[in-house]
């Protein structure tokens, strides 16, 4: 993608959170003429200081709306269930103390930057299991896992459905 | 809609209290970080909701208002929440901090 596509997705897209932050500051239809201007300035920067990073390996495929819908389903659906799980086991191992912690590696076969970060929050969200790192060049996860049950898991052993879900979405 | 808001705030109190709780029984630096920030995160989405609720049973600008901040500090908990403790947890392992009583510890392999 080039240098001014990104600069200006990424300026629009700072633009429109900014505007939807300062709703109903004024006069000017629904913003302040003081309020506009600076979120312009705002967004400009941004795009000027985040557009490279932002798109560099993959993130234009967010642009897609089917992905946007697969993401809130997700959320609200698999992920909030799944998180709902793991506190009330891990409420059961603060009351109990019964912890077997350990950093294990797994690789989830994930390719682009946001399905990884993507994972990555997801893993760190739920309780019992905290990403430490991720090996940028293979992909391997590094997992602190509260209950250790395998040395050398698999991916469905420490998150379940999230690499599936994780592709789905951001690959 | 007034128990609706009562259960939340239960559910919101217990968990934070649990995050509470594990901060005093877990034994380091990673296992206290799975208390303190994922079972008060579950904890405070209880509580946001609530008061959304509250906001939006109370209607009007002022309502609407308390429920869309709060909707948007929700949003916004979600997201900082695991990139901050995902970097304490890899500040403390770079320097150097191993985890109590591992039976494995892959990371420290790798170096």
């Amino acid at each position: 993608m080039c240098k001014a596509a990104e600069w200006a997705l990424t300026a629009a897209f700072s633009l429109a959170i900014y505007l939807l932050l300062v709703l109903w500051t004024g006069s000017f239809g629904l913003w302040s003429p003081a309020e506009f201007i600076a979120g312009l300035v705002l967004a400009a920067l941004a795009g000027l200081v985040a557009g490279r990073l932002l798109w560099e390996r993959g993130g234009f495929r967010m642009l897609q709306p089917h992905r946007w819908l697969l993401f809130l389903f997700y959320i609200l659906g698999p992920f909030f269930w799944a998180m709902a799980k793991a506190n009330l086991d891990v409420a059961y191992r603060v009351i109990t103390g019964r912890i077997r912690p350990g950093i294990v590696r797994f690789n989830p076969g994930l390719q682009t930057d946001l399905g990884r970060t993507l994972l990555a929050n997801s893993i760190t969200l739920t309780p019992g299991t905290l990403t430490v790192d991720v090996d940028d060049a293979t992909g391997d996860f590094y997992v602190h896992w509260i209950n250790v049950t395998a040395e050398d898991p698999k991916p469905e052993q420490v998150c379940g459905a999230f690499p599936t879900w994780a592709r789905r979405i951001a690959e | 809609m007034n128990v609706l808001i009562y259960v939340f705030l239960a559910i919101g109190a217990t968990f934070n209290g649990l995050g509470a709780v594990a901060l005093l029984r877990f034994p380091d630096v990673y296992t206290r970080l799975h208390g303190a920030t994922k079972c008060t995160t579950f904890g405070s989405i209880f509580s946001i909701l609530a008061v959304v609720i509250y906001g939006f049973a109370k209607g009007g600008g002022e309502g609407g208002t308390l429920a869309v901040h709060a909707l948007i500090a929700l949003v916004f908990l979600l997201l900082t929440n695991p990139t901050g403790s995902h970097a304490l947890a890899r500040g403390a392992h770079r320097g150097g901090i191993r985890p109590f009583r591992a039976v494995v510890d892959r990371l420290e392999e790798r170096k």
